[in-house]
């Protein structure tokens, strides 16, 4: 059997394993809370698990290893962002919105804020997020299949992952989307601690001579913004540096600052993904939700932790020189330390964790317009069991189309800067809101709604003029790697967090404080008891 | 489910709470202040901590690469860290968390109390 052939089946048995969940979730499926909240049945470890699935995307599994394959140390700063995040999420969100809302963020908003405008302000800001961060997953899925499985072109890989999340979230809903995450993370922490031990096998399971051989790899990076060719810069002098220095991704007059910026973005923009706050509303209670958030960052910073062995190891035992992609870093690792059926394995696990992924993204999207925009915003608030899963369920297959769509379109884009994209909006729009209603009597619907926007248009403005989009590349990039804009950047940083997430909090507390808002105020005596206490938390 | 918490989750009878009454208890005010000298200070310390890594490991590149422990460098001892203040603190809030629970479970026991 090909190596290929290999890969092929074990896509097949994850495809059917994920379908018999689906099947499986489907006759248990009636009320709007089974098809959101998987019935709120979802215990603490198995909500962790799929925390923990939801969260470790291909950016993180593929992407982490091959930045740490290519620039060494610097690569392993977004493992650590990664994780810290989990401490806002845990101190100030997870809790309160399980006690407060029911299945979308804007559910905690529209408490003392006025419904519509809030409501369909957040779905906007919700539907940006999950679009953005979806397309970044579907184009990254679409060109991974395509060269672990050449016969498999991007094409129909594009099309195969679009159909498979629109079954599982319009037949199965939360609760196969649920499980899906779980098989996915329990597959993902194997197979990155399988690959880790084999790595260390490598080094006679002796840490330090491992980093012995990592103080031997070197990289070099050009100063004034130089570009290397052939060990000679083109503008400025080559600095060489180990791979466990920093500086090899983050470096020059802004490089630092950055570096701040994007930190910002991940340990703050986490708390405001919406497919990772809706998986706090499949949980009984709030004392659940907290449990389920200590065993995602139990699993999370365990698997961050092994990214070490991951990133390194492929820079050491494979070496960047054979890397043609960099999100091959951790399949080539498998199969230099494994062989073919290692590799066939892992290539299965980076194609589960995008499935599973995606399916979380659709859920996430499908409920912001169908719970919020349909049943609050334009029925006014009368729900109709039957008519919301109806409408739920055409939203994932319309959102699951568009973003077929978009990805075809953007298959020979860089979309690398999507991720990080998605971050700072969540963190720029949807953090100060989420936490202003929670904890600051005064705020109100117009600080709302502003801080919202100014979030959401700055950081997708300044993304727009900044370096990740906007540069002059040399003649003959492929586009896949060229920038979308050629001309010069006007804005220095490649990660807007650095100024957006201050805006947008300034902007909402500025508004607040300047308009007056009588009903919100007394509001917050509801929103604070029931956050702290539970009462009328939903069942 | 713990006991405790599954009673309180049940509505005491929605929406005709007097939110304002309880917001005014003094044992909601004592849980409420208990909880914030908890969560502040812990954000603030896990910010600063966490800033704190990203400057020194940006500008500061002569401490940053000095070897400890062997071959392994203040930076890579630093990120690593950062997990282990993670988790303690994330332990350290779980365990506190059990005495906010019990405090919420009187107030809530109070509140039904004085509906009967």
């Amino acid at each position: 059997m090909t190596k290929e052939m290999q890969t092929l089946l074990m896509f097949g048995v994850i495809v059917v394993i994920t379908l018999v969940v689906t099947y499986w979730a489907s006759r248990r499926m009636r009320t709007t809370t089974d098809f959101y909240a998987a019935g709120r049945r979802i215990g603490g470890l198995q909500n962790g698990l799929a925390v923990a699935g939801d969260y470790m995307s291909a950016a993180s599994f593929l992407g982490i290893a091959g930045l740490i394959a290519f620039f060494g140390y610097d690569g392993f700063m977004y493992s650590v962002g990664f994780l810290v995040a989990y401490l806002t999420v845990l101190f100030l969100v997870a809790e309160p919105l399980r006690n407060t809302g029911k299945f979308t963020m804007a559910d905690v908003l529209s408490f003392r804020l006025r419904q519509r405008s809030v409501r369909t302000v957040a779905a906007i800001s919700t539907l940006a997020v999950t679009l953005i961060y979806m397309i970044a997953q579907m184009v990254g899925a679409g060109s991974l299949v395509n060269i672990l499985v050449p016969t498999l072109d991007y094409n129909l890989a594009i099309i195969i992952v679009g159909v498979l999340m629109i079954c599982y979230v319009v037949f199965g809903g939360m609760l196969a989307t649920t499980w899906v995450q779980i098989i996915k993370a329990v597959l993902l922490m194997g197979g990155t601690f399988l690959l880790s031990l084999l790595v260390l096998s490598h080094y006679n399971f002796s840490i330090s001579a491992f980093f012995d051989a990592i103080n031997h790899v070197t990289g070099q990076y050009c100063t004034a913004g130089g570009v290397l060719k052939n060990g000679q810069c083109t503008v400025g002098v080559p600095v060489t540096k180990t791979f466990l220095q920093p500086g090899l991704k983050y470096h020059g007059t802004f490089g630092q600052l950055d570096l701040i910026s994007l930190g910002l973005a991940l340990v703050l923009g986490t708390a405001g993904l919406p497919h990772i706050l809706m998986r706090f509303y499949t949980v009984p209670n709030a004392r659940t939700a907290r449990s389920s958030v200590v065993w995602a960052t139990v699993l999370i910073g365990i698997f961050y932790i092994l990214t070490t062995f991951l990133g390194f190891g492929a820079a050491l035992l494979v070496g960047k020189e054979h890397i043609k992609n960099q999100n091959l870093a951790a399949p080539l690792l498998a199969e230099s330390v494994g062989g073919p059926i290692f590799l066939a394995f892992i290539a299965a696990v980076a194609f589960a964790t995008i499935l599973a992924v995606v399916a979380g993204l659709t859920i996430a999207g499908s409920s912001a317009f169908a719970h919020d925009i349909w049943v609050n915003v334009i029925k006014g608030g009368k729900e109709n069991e039957r008519e919301q899963v109806l409408v739920a369920k055409v939203t994932a297959v319309v959102i699951g189309l568009v973003s077929i769509g978009l990805a075809l379109l953007l298959r020979n884009s860089n979309v690398a800067f999507l991720v990080g994209l998605a971050f700072a909006v969540a963190a720029s729009a949807n953090v100060p809101a989420i936490v202003l209603t929670l904890f600051w009597r005064r705020f109100n619907t117009a600080g709302m709604i502003a801080g919202m926007l100014a979030g959401l248009i700055s950081s997708i403005l300044l993304i727009v003029v900044s370096p990740a989009i906007m540069g002059i590349d040399p003649p003959g990039t492929p586009a896949s790697a060229a920038h979308l804009i050629q001309a010069p950047a006007l804005f220095p940083l490649e990660n807007p967090g650095l100024i957006s997430i201050p805006l947008g909090f300034l902007v909402a507390i500025v508004v607040s404080l300047l308009t007056r808002d009588a009903a919100a105020r007394e509001a917050f005596s509801e929103t604070n008891v029931r956050a702290n206490l539970g009462i009328n938390a939903e069942e | 489910m713990d006991d405790a918490v599954s009673r309180s989750e049940r509505p005491v009878t929605a929406a005709t709470q007097d939110w304002q009454a309880i917001e005014q208890d003094n044992d909601f005010r004592t849980l409420v202040r208990t909880k914030r000298n908890f969560i502040l200070p812990a954000t603030v310390f896990f910010l600063v901590y966490y800033f704190a890594f990203l400057i020194i490991v940006g500008y500061v590149p002569e401490f940053a690469n000095a070897s400890v422990l062997g071959n392994i460098n203040v930076a890579y001892l630093f990120a690593l860290s950062q997990f282990i203040v993670t988790w303690l603190l994330m332990g350290l809030y779980v365990w506190r968390a059990g005495k906010f629970d019990a405090m919420a479970q009187r107030i809530l026991e109070k509140v039904r109390g004085g509906q009967a």
